[in-house]
C-alpha cells in the first residue's frame, strides 16, 4: 500500500492548487470537479521507488464540522480506520493570515499526525509588507514549515524532500500544542481505555462530537454520551475556550515569526473591484451581463464544433455501411451503436463551455459575490445566497451541482436547494431544446442581435430558473425542518484564474461526463435497437407478408421502407410505445415519442439518441441527420408534419420539468441518505412536466 | 448609551468584538478569528442592505445583519 498523504486547510488557502500541482493527470476524481466537497485522491511520484496517494480534502477552519463538507475532515482524521487515514499530514496555510490558519494546524498536530505545515501565498504575504521567518516558525511549532507557492509550483521539491523525512521510520511526531490541562484526566483516560486509542485530542474529539461521526455504531455514541455526562463535560463550553486559548498561544507565535517588513499599503485591488460588484446597480447588471455572455458564447460558440462532429458521425456511420456487409451486425453498429454514441459526443463542445466559466468564475473569487449579491432575495424563497452555486452549476449538471450543496450549514436551506436544483436546465436538456426549436421556431434576427431560436432557448431555462425559485418557496411552506440558517462566509481576493486549472476541471468534467453517461448511453442504444429489431414470435414476417399483399405495386425501394416501419411498430420497442400511448396522446405524443420518453426515463440525453435510432430503423434515408428525419415524418391521421409547433413546444416543456436522471436520482439519495427524497423529487417534477406539458398541447393545438 | 452590536456598524466605521450573544454562532466566529478584542471595520453592504462585508484580521467575512446583530462592540 502507498503511503497517505492529507491535504487539510481552510478554505481560499489553495489546497487544491497545491493538489492539482501535485498530482497533476494523476487524478481520480469520481466526482465531477468544482470545489472540494468530497475528498479527491491522486498519486504523486515521492522518488523512483515510492508512489505516494495525495487525499484533498474539503477546507475548514477547525475540526469542529459545521457543515457537511467539513464533516468529511473529521470523519477521516478521527478514524485511524479510513481507508483515507494519512500517514502525513500537510496543513497547507495562507501566510498573509497565519494566525487564522494555525488553529486547525495545531488540532492537526494534537492528533498526534506528521504534521508538516506549508505556507502558500507568502507573495502576497510578502506584498502586504509582511516578512515570515520559517525556521523560527518551524522551532516553535516543532514541525517542517516549508514556503510554497501552489501557483508557480515553487517549493514544491522542498515539499516532496519534508513528506520523505516524515515517511522516515524514526520521524518522530510533534509534541502537543495545547495542554489539556482544563479536561479531568479521569473523563480522557475513560475514553481512551474503552475505545482503545492512545491520543488526549482525540478522545476529546470523539467523546464531544459522538454524534457527528458517522464511522461509530449507535452503540458506541451512547456510550460517549454516558461518559461525557458522567464527567460533566461540556462540549460548547470547552470548544469555545479551546479555541480562543489556541488563539492566544498561536496568536505569540504568529507575531513573532511574522515581521511587519516596511509600511507598505495592503493591495486594495479587491476592495475597488468589490465597490463596483456589490454595487446596487452596477453589481446585478454585471452579473446579468456575465450570465449573457457565458450563455450567448455557449451556444454560438459551441455550434461549430458541434457541426463538425455531427458531420463526422454521420460519415462514420455511411463508411461504416460502406465497408461492411449489409446485415444485422452493420444495423447494430451503425443505428444502435454509433447513433448513440454520436449524441453524446455532440454534447462535448457545450459540455466544455460550461465548465470553463463556471470554473473561471469559482477560480477568479466572483462566486462568493454572487452569493452575497443573491443572499436576501434567495432567503425570500427558502434558500440560501450559498444555493447559488449549486443553481448555477446546474446548467452544466445537476450531480456535481447537488453535491457543491454540501457546503450549505443549515439543513432545511440544503434539503430545498437539492430538490429544486434538477429543475434548472442542465446540459443534457440542450440537445433536446436544440432539436425541437430547430424544428417549429424560425431562424430569423430582429433588431440585429436577437435570434428567435436564441430567445426561445433562453425562455426555456429562465422558465426552468423560475420553477425552481417557484418550487423552493413551496418547499419552505411545507418542509417542517427546524433549523436557523446561516450565511458566514470568508470573501476570497480577486484572483487571475489560471489557464491549466481551468483545463484540468474541464478535462475532469467532459471525461466524467463521457465515461458516466457514455456508459449508460451506449447499453441503453444497443438495448434499444435490439427491441426495436426483434418483435415476438413471428410478426416481423407476418407484417412484411401483410405490406407485400396490400401494396403490390410499390417499387422495391418503397416497399422496403413501409416494411421497416410496419416492423418497428410490430417490434417488443413498438408495442412499448403503443401501450402507453393513451396515456401520453393528451400531451399530443405518437407510440414513437413514448418509446423516446421510456428510454430517456433513466437519462434524457437518451432522448436524441433514441429518436435517431427509431428514425434510422424505420426511416428511408440512413445518412440524413436527427433533424431533418423528425421534419420530414408526417403524422398519418392529419397528413401534416408530425412534430407540428404544438408537439414540440409540449415536449419541449415536459422536458425542462421532467425529472428524467438516474444519476441525479442516486446522488439527491446519496446526499440526503433518505429514498423519501429522491421518491419526492421525481413525482413532483413529473407530474409538473405532464400538467405542464398538457396544458402547452392543449392551448396551442 | 446600550451596547452596540456589530449590524449597527456604519460604512467605514471600525469597532472592537466585545462578546457574542449566541453560542452557537459565537463557535463559528470565534475560529474564523472573530475574538473578543479583535478590530473589525466594515467595508460594503451588499445591494439590499443585507448581508455585509467586514474585514477581520487579515481577510474579508461576510455576515447576515442577523447574524451580526449577535456580536457586541466597542468603540
Amino acid at each position: 500500500m502507498n503511503p497517505i498523504i492529507a491535504l487539510v486547510g481552510n478554505p481560499n488557502c489553495g489546497k487544491t492548487s497545491l493538489f492539482n500541482a501535485l498530482t497533476g493527470l494523476r487524478q481520480k476524481t469520481g466526482n465531477f470537479p468544482g470545489v472540494t466537497v468530497d475528498r479527491k485522491s491522486g498519486t504523486m511520484r515521492l522518488d523512483s521507488q515510492t508512489d505516494v496517494r495525495i487525499v484533498d480534502l474539503p477546507g475548514t477552519y477547525s475540526l469542529y464540522p459545521k457543515s457537511p463538507d467539513e464533516q468529511v475532515v473529521l470523519d477521516v482524521l478521527a478514524n485511524p480506520q479510513s481507508p483515507d487515514y494519512p500517514n502525513v499530514t500537510v496543513v497547507v496555510a495562507d501566510a498573509s493570515n497565519l494566525k487564522r490558519n494555525l488553529l486547525l494546524f495545531s488540532q492537526v498536530v494534537d492528533l498526534g499526525f506528521h504534521t508538516i505545515l506549508a505556507l502558500n501565498m507568502v507573495d502576497v504575504a510578502e506584498a502586504h509588507g509582511l516578512e515570515l521567518d520559517d525556521e523560527l516558525l518551524s522551532e516553535r511549532l516543532g514541525v517542517p514549515v516549508v514556503f510554497i507557492n501552489a501557483k508557480s509550483g515553487e517549493g514544491l521539491d522542498n515539499l516532496r524532500f519534508a513528506i520523505k523525512g516524515e515517511l522516515l521510520e524514526h520521524a518522530e511526531r510533534p509534541k502537543p500544542t495545547y495542554p489539556l490541562t482544563r479536561i479531568s484526566r479521569d473523563f480522557i483516560e475513560e475514553v481512551k481505555d474503552k475505545f482503545r486509542i492512545d491520543n488526549d485530542y482525540l478522545a476529546l474529539l470523539m467523546a464531544g462530537q459522538s454524534q457527528k461521526l458517522r464511522f461509530l455504531s449507535q452503540e458506541h455514541k451512547g456510550q460517549l454520551e454516558d461518559i461525557s455526562l458522567r464527567h460533566r463535560f461540556e462540549q460548547t463550553d470547552f470548544q469555545a475556550k479551546e479555541t480562543m486559548d489556541r488563539y492566544a498561544l498561536l496568536g505569540k507565535i504568529a507575531e513573532e515569526s511574522v515581521r511587519p517588513k516596511n509600511n507598505v499599503r495592503p493591495k486594495t485591488l479587491t476592495r475597488q473591484l468589490d465597490r463596483i460588484l456589490l454595487h446596487p446597480v452596477w453589481g446585478y447588471l454585471a452579473f446579468f451581463l456575465i450570465l449573457l455572455l457565458i450563455f450567448n458564447s455557449i451556444f454560438s460558440l459551441a455550434e461549430y464544433p458541434m457541426d463538425w462532429i455531427e458531420a463526422g458521425v454521420a460519415a462514420l456511420s455511411d463508411w461504416v455501411k460502406s465497408v461492411l456487409p449489409e446485415g444485422l451486425l452493420t444495423s447494430m453498429l451503425t443505428d444502435g451503436l454509433i447513433a448513440g454514441i454520436g449524441g453524446v459526443v455532440v454534447f462535448i463542445p457545450q459540455i466544455a463551455f460550461l465548465f470553463t466559466f463556471i470554473s473561471l468564475l469559482e477560480e477568479s473569487g466572483y462566486m462568493a459575490r454572487v452569493m452575497v449579491l443573491m443572499d436576501k432575495l434567495m432567503r425570500k424563497v427558502g434558500l440560501n445566497g450559498r444555493s447559488v452555486v449549486p443553481l448555477i452549476s446546474g446548467v452544466a449538471c445537476a450531480v456535481p451541482a447537488i453535491m457543491s450543496a454540501r457546503t450549505i450549514q443549515s439543513r432545511k436551506d440544503r434539503l430545498i436547494t437539492i430538490m429544486v436544483t434538477p429543475l434548472v436546465s442542465c446540459s443534457a436538456r440542450l440537445p433536446i431544446f436544440t432539436v425541437m426549436i430547430g424544428l417549429v421556431v424560425p431562424e430569423k434576427t430582429v433588431y440585429g442581435i436577437f435570434n428567435y431560436q436564441g430567445l426561445a432557448l433562453m425562455g426555456f431555462y429562465l422558465m426552468g430558473f423560475v420553477s425552481a425559485l417557484v418550487s423552493a418557496w413551496v418547499m419552505k411552506k411545507i418542509l417542517k425542518v427546524k433549523d436557523r440558517s446561516f450565511f458566514v462566509m470568508e470573501m476570497p481576493v480577486f484572483q487571475l484564474p489560471r489557464f491549466n486549472h481551468v483545463a484540468l476541471t474541464v478535462w475532469n468534467a467532459v471525461r466524467a461526463f463521457v465515461m458516466e453517461a457514455g456508459k449508460v448511453i451506449v447499453a441503453v442504444s444497443i438495448i434499444l435497437w435490439v427491441l426495436a429489431s426483434y418483435g415476438p414470435g413471428d410478426s416481423f414476417e407476418k407484417v412484411e407478408q401483410q405490406v407485400r399483399t396490400e401494396q403490390p405495386s410499390l417499387p422495391e425501394e418503397d416497399l422496403k421502407n413501409e416494411i421497416a416501419s410496419a416492423q418497428l411498430e410490430a417490434s417488443y420497442a413498438g408495442r412499448f410505445g403503443h401501450f402507453i400511448e393513451p396515456v401520453i396522446r393528451p400531451l399530443g405524443y405518437d407510440w414513437k415519442i413514448g418509446i423516446a420518453l421510456l428510454t430517456s426515463f433513466a437519462a434524457r440525453e437518451v432522448f436524441v439518441g433514441t429518436m435517431s435510432t427509431i428514425y434510422s430503423l424505420g426511416g428511408d434515408d440512413d445518412t440524413d441527420t436527427v433533424r431533418n428525419k423528425m421534419r420530414t415524418e408526417i403524422n398519418p391521421e392529419t397528413g401534416g408534419p408530425r412534430f407540428t409547433p404544438a408537439v414540440a413546444f409540449s415536449l419541449l416543456v415536459f422536458y425542462v420539468f421532467a425529472m428524467m436522471c438516474m444519476s441525479t436520482l442516486a446522488t439527491t439519495y446519496r446526499e440526503t441518505k433518505s429514498w423519501w427524497y429522491p421518491f419526492i423529487q421525481f413525482t413532483y417534477m413529473t407530474g409538473l412536466a405532464y400538467v405542464a406539458a398538457f396544458v402547452t398541447y392543449q392551448v396551442m393545438v | 448609551m446600550a451596547t452596540r452590536n456589530l449590524s449597527q456598524l456604519k460604512l467605514g466605521e471600525t469597532a472592537v468584538i466585545s462578546g457574542f450573544r449566541d453560542t452557537h454562532l459565537a463557535l463559528k466566529l470565534l475560529e474564523m478569528g472573530c475574538l473578543p478584542g479583535t478590530e473589525i471595520r466594515l467595508t460594503a453592504i451588499a445591494p439590499l442592505g443585507d448581508p455585509i462585508c467586514l474585514q477581520v484580521g487579515g481577510y474579508t467575512l461576510s455576515l447576515r445583519l442577523d447574524e451580526a446583530a449577535v456580536v457586541d462592540i466597542h468603540e
